[in-house]
């Protein structure tokens, strides 16, 4: 397996790193730069729970090779938060108990921040179709999606 | 008793989750967060590709030699049995295998990738066994037996397996006269449902990391819901003491009961001990996670309910066969909650009922979410509506008629305690406009409305217990020790709130001390059956009432005052004579100085609690009566208003209502999620959701082809109500949530489709494409009462 050296920018800092050619981008993100928030839940691009952003685009990290994010900015659910203040999603998430066991949650932040970062007031459609690739089994979505909602207002 | 007059803040407040903001940031560590360093080995199973075989021969040695294997291990390493209520499983099997999955043995390496391809190396010789793949060819006089040793089995005094047959627990009720009940019954009705397995689909797969060390101590991490069980069941199995077993469980992705119990966890432990001193990691694929671990149990259901033209319940006849796999060691106590809970939530004088745990060779049955519930209650509450109609009487008012009110008698024997059912009746339909014919949204669609309602006791031991400790820090923080997991139900928060109450402080100062470890954290039996609230709750009170009663004996003696006269708000201590105050800060660690500085009382503040109910009693082997076979029931009510395509067979649920009885709800907000999370999965599960079996493979071991719901498929309004009639021996009235929510939501789906379109299934999933061949007059043979081969 051969070994590739690569440069990305991952919440706004920059990371070497040697990887093998078979190595995505979310065994990268969680082993090599110990980035754990970003979660494994089927490794098939199904579940939604490795969403990060890959040059403001939201993806599926367990269906990207590490070597084709060589170059890349990559946001992950660590990078949403500043200096211990919490993004409006995440905020609005805790307000309005849009988590129960959490492990669908960065990957629902993340698809949701992709969403108002390219349309900042879509409609609850919207919302719910920008969401359609991250599966919850805990809350139903309902408070998910008002939390999304609750973002998008001042 | 409750007293529901002065109830103290943070009771009833829907405070934020303690745990929210380490969720929403990525900090909440999950079991495959936590970093073990560079000697971290990895683990992957040999599992058997047929349902039933002969073990005959395992070969590894190309598998040892392969670059990067540390070890191999084969149930002749670990022959012991395993099980919660019946121990009928070996770790790794020893003799034979019994479902396709079925671990033979375990492979551990430098890497995941090492490992896994060091398991196609390992050479196992099987001699296929004729396999049963259905609960009525289980049951059979010629069937082939599964397990041969039943007989010798350990097994709890509640349990009843019949040696030399395949059924591992037969649970009777045989109440009043059936057959005299039927003969003054106007109206009869019968059914046959056929529930298929499906599967819990947590969003995080199954994993577990052990490491054991030359002493012989072990210590294992886990994504569990049962720390202290997996620690007893594994030590047991190993013949080893439980103090030298440590089970560390940090947040879980999910559990719905799959991570109840023991599954992998003990395979990752025997792998361990073969490479003492370095940690081994042991992950299921989402593929494995479909059938490798716990699966809800299929159900056969012949029911047969008479009622009076009155209107009146007077006879059942029921038989329940689960179709609850390879090994029943947890199956076994759905069976019997099935059993003693088959009559639905009603009072009907006369019952028959025979609830069979059979073997087939299908993945494990095991707990999810409503632990036999779901099931039983697809057929009860679809036979009710038919009796109803039968009658020419609206289903609500038949149901009101015939429900379970404080007082009623239940099928057990018992009299109900004060409950809220006709209320969450009541509520439930009147937020759907139960009663009024609405027009659906299109000429191709129809609209129905539909209900159901439901009961479920926590099924434990009689003797299930709960324990805590508080302790106090120097700026009066108070550390909570606690045994129960926080798998997104929001316990940890609900705890919180109740010791916050119970002590006096702001409920800021509340920190649960997580992870749970065996080794610090105080005994808690698991987290599951709904029980926690209650249980849990009590404990942390009782050890939050004990520091308490610490503090004020110290302030009492240091201001020679008298315990009566002093309380502790919002973490100080007042006295309600002298009107004297004093923080709590510093006292609860250093005490207090003695006048003319002549040394100090007190010292550091610690209470303890417990709670174990005991008045759970058995019941009757023959006839399933006994004085209180159950703690309590939680009963509720869901309603839906849907649309069914038809043109396509496509359901939409626009409106579903759902009432609970919670007795008292601490936090309110925390309980209406609940609802709206089991109303969804219960709809996921009426609709989508089947673990295709033929020939006891899975079929569809995927999130491709196993369906769960998305933001797309939610109802368009979900409405959670809460009813309070306050339990007897609740910590402020409460009872448990977590499971009921899902219960009634498929059969209340069913009742509302043939509301809508005239079509009844015997089973689910009712799919577009089964409703549209069933609106077509067409039933596909596959779903339909499946034809015994003789």
């Amino acid at each position: 397996m051969s070994q590739h050296e690569i440069t990305l920018h991952v919440n706004g800092t920059t990371e070497r790193a040697t990887v093998p050619s078979n190595m995505t981008l979310l065994t990268m993100l969680r082993e090599v730069l110990v980035l754990t928030g970003t979660k494994n839940g089927c490794a098939a691009g199904e579940c939604g729970a490795c969403t990060v952003l890959m040059n403001g685009e939201p993806v599926n990290s367990c269906m990207v090779l590490a070597v084709e994010a060589d170059g890349a900015m990559i946001v992950t659910v660590e990078g949403l938060a500043r200096d211990s203040k919490l993004d409006k999603v995440q905020q609005a998430f805790v307000d309005l108990t849009g988590v129960q066991c959490g492990f669908c949650t960065p990957g629902m932040l993340i698809s949701a921040r992709a969403l108002l970062d390219r349309d900042p007031h879509p409609s609850e459609d919207e919302i719910k179709d920008a969401l359609r690739g991250n599966l919850c089994r805990c809350t139903g979505y309902t408070r998910i999606v008002e939390a999304v909602k609750q973002a998008t207002r001042d | 008793m409750p007293n529901t007059q002065t109830i103290p803040s943070p009771i009833g407040l829907s405070i934020p989750r303690v745990d929210a903001v380490d969720k929403v940031t990525g900090a909440a560590k999950f079991a495959d967060d936590m970093q073990f360093g560079p000697g971290l080995l990895y683990g992957r199973l040999v599992r058997s590709p047929y349902a039933h075989a002969l073990v005959k021969k395992i070969d590894a040695t190309k598998a040892l030699a392969f670059p990067g294997v540390k070890a191999i291990v084969t149930g002749a390493d670990t022959p012991g049995y395993i099980g919660l209520y019946l121990q009928d499983r070996h770790i790794f099997a020893t003799d034979r295998v019994r479902y396709i999955g079925d671990p033979v043995a375990g492979v551990v390496a430098t890497s995941e990738e090492i490992a896994e391809q060091a398991v196609k190396l390992v050479k196992v010789e099987y001699a296929e066994l004729p396999a049963v793949f259905d609960p009525l060819d289980a049951i059979k006089p010629d069937a082939s037996i599964l397990h041969p040793d039943l007989g010798k089995y350990t097994v709890a005094n509640f349990i009843f397996p019949k040696p030399g047959t395949n059924i591992s627990n037969h649970f009777k009720v045989r109440k009043g006269d059936v057959e005299k009940g039927f003969a003054q019954c106007d109206v009869i009705v019968e059914g046959e449902f056929r529930v298929p397995q499906i599967q819990h689909v947590p969003i995080e797969p199954h994993i577990a990391v052990a490491q054991a060390e030359q002493s012989g101590k072990i210590t294992l991490w886990a994504s569990s819901q049962s720390p202290f069980a997996q620690r007893n069941l594994i030590a047991k199995a190993l013949d080893m003491s439980q103090g030298d077993l440590r089970v560390i469980a940090p947040y879980i992705g999910g559990g719905f009961g799959s991570k109840a119990g023991v599954s992998m966890e003990a395979c990752a432990v025997v792998m361990a001990l073969k490479v003492r001193g370095r940690p081994v990691k042991l992950r299921l694929t989402r593929e494995e996670e479909f059938f490798c671990g716990f699966v809800r149990q299929g159900l056969v259901a012949h029911t047969k309910i008479g009622a009076t033209k009155e209107g009146k319940l007077v006879a059942m006849k029921t038989e329940y066969y689960w179709d609850a796999g390879a090994y029943t060691e947890y199956g076994v106590n759905i069976t019997r909650a099935g059993g003693y809970s088959s009559t639905g939530p009603y009072e009907i004088p006369n019952v028959w009922a025979d609830s069979y745990c059979c073997y087939t060779n299908h993945p494990v049955g095991g707990p999810m979410r409503g632990f036999g519930m779901p099931e039983i209650h697809w057929g009860i509450e679809q036979l009710m509506d038919q009796v109803a109609a039968k009658l020419g009487m609206d289903a609500r008012a038949f149901r009101l008629k015939n429900c379970l009110k404080t007082g009623s008698e239940v099928v057990t024997g018992w009299k109900m305690h004060p409950t809220g059912l006709s209320e969450c009746i009541e509520k439930a339909t009147a937020a759907i406009d139960w009663g009024k014919r609405e027009p659906a949204s299109a000429p191709h669609k129809k609209r129905g409305k539909g209900m159901a309602i439901m009961w479920k006791a926590p099924a434990m031991p009689p003797n299930a217990g709960s324990s805590s400790y508080v302790r106090l820090n120097e700026d009066a923080t108070v550390t909570v020790g606690l045994g129960g997991q926080e798998i997104g139900q929001g316990t940890h928060t609900v705890m919180a709130q109740m010791v916050a109450a119970a002590l006096g402080v702001p409920v800021e100062w509340i920190r649960i001390a997580t992870p749970v470890d065996t080794q610090y954290s105080p005994y808690e039996w698991q987290t599951v059956a709904s029980r926690l609230t209650w249980s849990m709750g009590n404990a942390v009170v009782a050890a939050a009432k004990h520091a308490r009663q610490q503090i004020l004996e110290l302030v009492a003696e240091h201001w020679n005052e008298k315990v009566a006269d002093l309380d502790i708000k919002d973490g100080n201590v007042n006295s309600y004579r002298s009107e004297q105050t004093l923080p709590l800060k510093n006292m609860v660690v250093y005490g207090l100085p003695k006048e003319g500085d002549c040394g100090w009382r007190g010292g550091p503040i610690v209470g303890r609690g417990n709670f174990m109910p005991t008045y759970v009693t058995g019941l009757d082997a023959e006839t399933g009566q006994g004085p209180r076979s159950v703690v309590h029931y939680t009963v509720g009510c869901q309603a839906v208003d849907l649309e069914v395509d038809t043109e396509t067979g496509q359901i939409e649920i626009l409106r579903v209502a759902a009432a609970f009885d919670v007795g008292k709800a601490i936090n309110p907000d925390q309980v209406r999620a609940q609802m709206e999370g089991g109303v969804v999965q219960g709809a996921s599960s009426a609709v989508f959701e089947k673990l295709e079996l033929r020939e006891g493979k899975v079929r569809n071991p995927s999130f491709v082809d196993y369906r769960i719901a998305t933001t797309v498929d939610m109802p368009r309004q979900i409405i959670p109500i809460i009813v309070e009639e306050p339990q007897d021996d609740g910590p402020w009235g409460a009872r448990g949530i977590g499971e009921h929510a899902m219960v009634p939501t498929a059969p209340a789906i069913a009742n509302a489709v043939y509301n809508a379109v005239g079509i009844r299934l015997p089973s689910p999933p009712l799919s577009a494409e089964r409703v549209f061949l069933a609106m077509q007059g067409k039933t596909d043979d596959r779903f339909a009462g499946r034809k015994t081969k003789v």
